[in-house]
């Protein structure tokens, strides 16, 4: 069987059997301690430093970033922006806070929520944290906020709380632990600006497969 | 695939003279060595973070079968399934298996070089399942029935004629030479398989062994689609990508996109974990890991136990002169560079790959920028050890080297053999400071003078000045 | 130094590329070696480091050429040589034995007293009070050991910079390999070829007449590519220019050509 031979030669080649249980107590002891790595300094800021960090970083992925006043004007500046590209739909998710939104200001623009579709131009999702260091988004999947909404259409629009933008990484895991007793969901996305590639000729190209466009709108919550 | 790596030295030629090769490769060095020196610029602890990833796969080796297992029974915890497949052989039956099972027509895959190792996409056309590559670079290259250069960058051999001849072939579509023009093409193109694939197969970059998790690292969202339109997703990975937690995996995500493109982080990281839960509106509902071994595990515990380090950045043969001269096909199979001249004759035996190990100065740049300070050189030295062993090197090797090791381990003798090749040189040269051909020596000569010796031999001269 | 203090005594590796084509590199060697108040001295017994047996994959005959250098350098108190390559190779003797082999231990201690020209110059004995002047905009080449096995970087860089009206231009790429290799210039003529005529271009855009280089095997490949081409850019050892001892032609030029006295 493949996997006895496999872990057979592991074993023959660390010149011992099986693990003993202590050798594999101390794995999972390692395993459970959720160590951190050396933590660049980079992040490591006052959460007013982290927002600027956060900030200059997403913008330098090519994300677009909006900051609002209150969660109250993300249909207005959806509405303006949509107005102008051209686009009369919006793909929502269905948590809380985007159904707590007030769409009268924005009566041009037909919101579903359901997940995405081919050939919708334009969704709107919330997001779980902002990763300071590299202005990183991250969304996790779960009954309200499908993922395909992340990927599939032209325009990806994310609501993020200034309150939500962590130094590292290390916090956002260690963020998603508390919120989820440790059980992940199904996946989690980071995301890092909008779609790209580089595989004609070396020459960056916006917008491969996945959003063209990634706008933040951070909210001063 | 075909193992074209005895050809080697024919390859190169061929690439050597290829008009359009080299000016796809001029591309190469003036993008990712830059950008990665500006990142790593950047993140004054980058040296810090190589040895702290050094130091945890190290680790990893040393408990690779507990951190296995440990992940399995998380994915199989999660609802997901584990296939260990010792052969490509393995790998790609368990793969169509999976497949005939939800009765696949077409499979959507994202960027995977362990697929390409076991050449998974010959199998599932043999067996009327039909694959479609969605990574723009693979997606190109199949159209052209052609295969990846490069680990990150698969058409990093063509130029954007190459590109737009094709698209203009089988998109019947007026030719563009617009990049983006193009890049549009292929995305409405895939649009529709992306939907309606039945299977999504993709690789992983790390294994998470806490959480049970798979995460994919790219740019364009095409692994994204892949993984979460289908019922079924099917991850291609390999045993040596396993890693304790989701803060170990962090620190290797910080290596890996500075290591690889110069970028700060990559656009996409994704963490898969099982299948879509029961509240979920979307994601798969299948979640397969076909963990492939292919000569790793023999690996461990040997003098080529570091290579399993490799975290596919791609630096090496970014930075690696020879790479840069001959491209990733003269390689011959499907890893090149110098990561490759290591694993390829692990994978397909070093009598087919004796040339690979061989086609590098040593020159150490590769080693250099490794993130995980893989000691590529010695490696490749440690597989011409082994090629010596085994009598593998060619008969002109093992004879010059015979001969001159006769004189180098006696002194005197030496001394006498330097004086007449050093009087032999420069009677050959004459009135000139050089040499334009010496018979036997064409490798030297056909290219460049050989300057000829300035005047008897040093331990000559330093003698009769010492009883002067 | 202080008259008062002992001379150090340091054993020349002279290399077997030096012995054969360029003696100058190794007498102007002990020249810079004495001027620092080195007591010099040439082991007989020494041929070559080992190198081509070594990256041949033959550990065996590496091992025997090893255990002779070691026994032919015992007692000095340094061993320097006018090559990144070989002094590297002899620091490399450490993995041919087994941590049970009583020569790993004297392996490990040739390591510990074997450096390169430049880096024994300016770590070792910091002494950089050049008396040689040199007439010329030279461009220096990083060899491929020196710059990553042993350091090689700065050191020959500031020893240059104290040489009178010389002017150093850096060129592109100098620390990219010039496709020497050893054998792989032989095995792979084609592709070294490449690497030398991308080196070679970047010698001619930086626009020095002189290219110097700290390893013969290197300088050999690049004057001959250099000298094929029928270019005027003079080679030579950076020791050659450091001791003041560029009377004799440039590495591939003969006095003949040049219109002097031989």
């Amino acid at each position: 069987m493949s996997k006895a031979e496999i872990l057979g030669n592991i074993r023959r080649g660390l010149k011992r059997g099986e693990a003993s249980e202590e050798q594999k107590q101390a794995v999972l002891n390692r395993i459970n301690q959720h160590a951190r790595n050396l933590i660049p300094q980079r992040s490591q800021l006052s959460h007013a430093g982290q927002i600027e960090l956060f900030i200059a970083m997403a913008t330098e992925a090519a994300a677009e970033l909006f900051q609002l006043n209150s969660i109250t004007e993300v249909p207005q500046i959806c509405a303006t922006w949509l107005k102008d590209h051209h686009i009369d739909t919006l793909v929502t998710a269905s948590d809380e806070a985007i159904l707590g939104l007030d769409w009268d200001s924005a009566a041009e623009l037909t919101c579903v929520q359901r997940v995405a579709q081919v050939g919708d131009s334009a969704s709107l999702t919330t997001s779980f944290a902002g990763i300071a260091e590299t202005g990183t988004l991250m969304l996790h999947s779960g009954k309200d906020s499908p993922t395909t909404l992340n990927f599939l259409p032209d325009n990806h629009f994310v609501i993020l709380n200034r309150s939500d933008i962590v130094g590292p990484y290390e916090d956002a895991w260690q963020k998603l632990r508390d919120k989820t007793q440790g059980e992940l969901p199904r996946t989690v996305n980071m995301i890092t600006g909008p779609s790209r590639s580089a595989d004609i000729e070396q020459t960056l190209q916006m917008g491969a497969h996945g959003p063209k466009d990634l706008i933040i709108l951070l909210i001063n919550d | 695939m075909e193992i074209k790596s005895p050809a080697f030295k024919e390859n190169a030629r061929i690439a050597l003279h290829d008009v359009n090769l080299q000016k796809a490769l001029g591309n190469l060095k003036a993008g990712f060595p830059v950008k990665r020196s500006t990142a790593v610029a950047r993140m004054p602890e980058f040296d810090q973070l190589r040895d702290e990833g050094t130091a945890l796969k190290n680790h990893i080796l040393e408990n690779l079968d507990i951190y296995l297992e440990q992940f399995e029974a998380n994915v199989i915890k999660n609802g997901g399934h584990v296939h260990w497949c010792r052969t490509p052989d393995d790998a790609c039956k368990k793969i169509l298996e999976i497949c005939k099972e939800v009765d696949a027509k077409t499979v959507t895959k994202g960027k995977s070089m362990v697929s390409e190792e076991i050449n998974l996409n010959d199998y599932l056309e043999k067996n009327g399942v039909e694959p479609i590559e969605t990574d723009l670079g693979e997606y190109i290259l199949q159209l052209r029935g052609d295969h990846p250069s490069h680990i990150i960058a698969p058409a990093i051999h063509l130029n954007l004629e190459d590109v737009s001849e094709i698209f203009h072939e089988k998109h019947n579509r007026p030719k563009s030479s617009d990049p983006a023009v193009l890049m549009q093409e292929a995305r409405e193109m895939l649009r529709e398989k992306f939907a309606g694939a039945d299977v999504g197969i993709t690789g992983a970059n790390f294994l998470v062994a806490e959480t049970g998790s798979t995460i994919i690292v790219t740019n364009e969202g095409n692994g994204d689609l892949t993984q979460t339109l289908p019922k079924t997703h099917i991850v291609v990975t390999s045993i040596e990508k396993v890693v304790p937690t989701l803060e170990d995996m962090t620190l290797f995500l910080r290596l890996l996109a500075r290591s690889a493109t110069g970028q700060e982080f990559t656009v996409y990281n994704t963490l898969s974990t099982g299948p879509r839960r029961a509240e979920d509106q979307d994601g798969p509902e299948n979640f397969h890991v076909v963990l492939v071994d292919n000569g790793r595990s023999e690996m461990v515990g040997t003098e080529f136990q570091d290579m399993l380090r490799c975290i596919r950045c791609s630096a090496c043969m970014n930075h690696c002169p020879v790479y840069g001269a001959v491209g990733g096909h003269s390689y011959g199979w499907v890893y090149p560079g110098p990561m490759g001249s290591v694993l390829t004759p692990q994978m397909v035996g070093i009598e087919n790959a004796g040339l690979l190990p061989n086609a590098s100065t040593f020159c150490g740049k590769c080693e250099s920028v490794c993130p995980v300070r893989i000691p590529l050189p010695k490696l490749m030295r440690h597989w011409r050890e082994d090629e010596f062993a085994k009598h593998l090197s060619p008969k002109a090797v093992r004879w010059g080297i015979g001969g001159w090791a006769f004189f180098a381990k006696r002194p005197a003798l030496y001394r006498l053999l330097a004086v007449s090749s050093n009087l032999f040189l420069r009677l050959m040269a004459g009135k000139k400071g050089r040499i334009k051909k010496i018979p036997m020596a064409g490798g030297w000569t056909d290219w460049r003078d050989m300057p000829a010796p300035s005047g008897k031999t040093f331990m000559s001269q330093y003698k009769s000045r010492k009883q002067s | 130094m202080l008259a008062s203090e002992k001379p150090i005594q340091v054993g020349l590796f002279v290399t077997c590329l030096v012995d054969m084509f360029r003696p100058s590199i190794g007498f102007a060697t002990i020249k810079l070696l004495e001027n620092a108040g080195c007591n010099v001295t040439v082991p007989e017994a020494q041929t070559c480091c080992g190198q081509p047996a070594f990256n041949s994959g033959d550990k065996k005959t590496t091992q025997d050429i090893a255990r002779q250098t070691i026994t032919a350098f015992d007692g000095f108190e340094y061993v320097v040589g006018p090559s990144g390559s070989c002094i590297g190779m002899l620091h490399q003797y450490v993995d041919l034995f087994d941590d049970t082999d009583p020569w790993k231990a004297r392996a490990e201690d040739l390591r510990n007293r074997a450096f390169e020209i430049t880096s024994f110059l300016v770590d070792v004995i910091d002494f950089d009070s050049m008396l040689a002047s040199y007439e010329g905009n030279v461009t220096y080449h990083d060899s491929c050991a020196g710059l990553r096995e042993l350091g090689v970087k700065q050191q020959p860089r500031k020893l240059l910079a104290n040489v009178a009206n010389l002017s150093l231009t850096e060129m592109e790429d100098a620390e990219t390999c010039c496709g020497f290799g050893g054998t792989f210039c032989v095995k792979y003529p084609e592709i070294s070829n490449r690497m030398v005529e991308n080196k070679s271009a970047n010698v001619q855009v930086s626009g020095a007449t002189t290219l110097l280089g700290g390893d013969l095997g290197c300088l050999l490949n690049m004057a001959g590519k250099l000298k094929r081409q029928g270019h005027k850019i003079e080679t030579r050892h950076i020791v050659e220019v450091l001791a003041g001892m560029t009377d004799e032609p440039a590495i591939g030029d003969s006095a003949y050509e040049l219109g002097q006295p031989a």
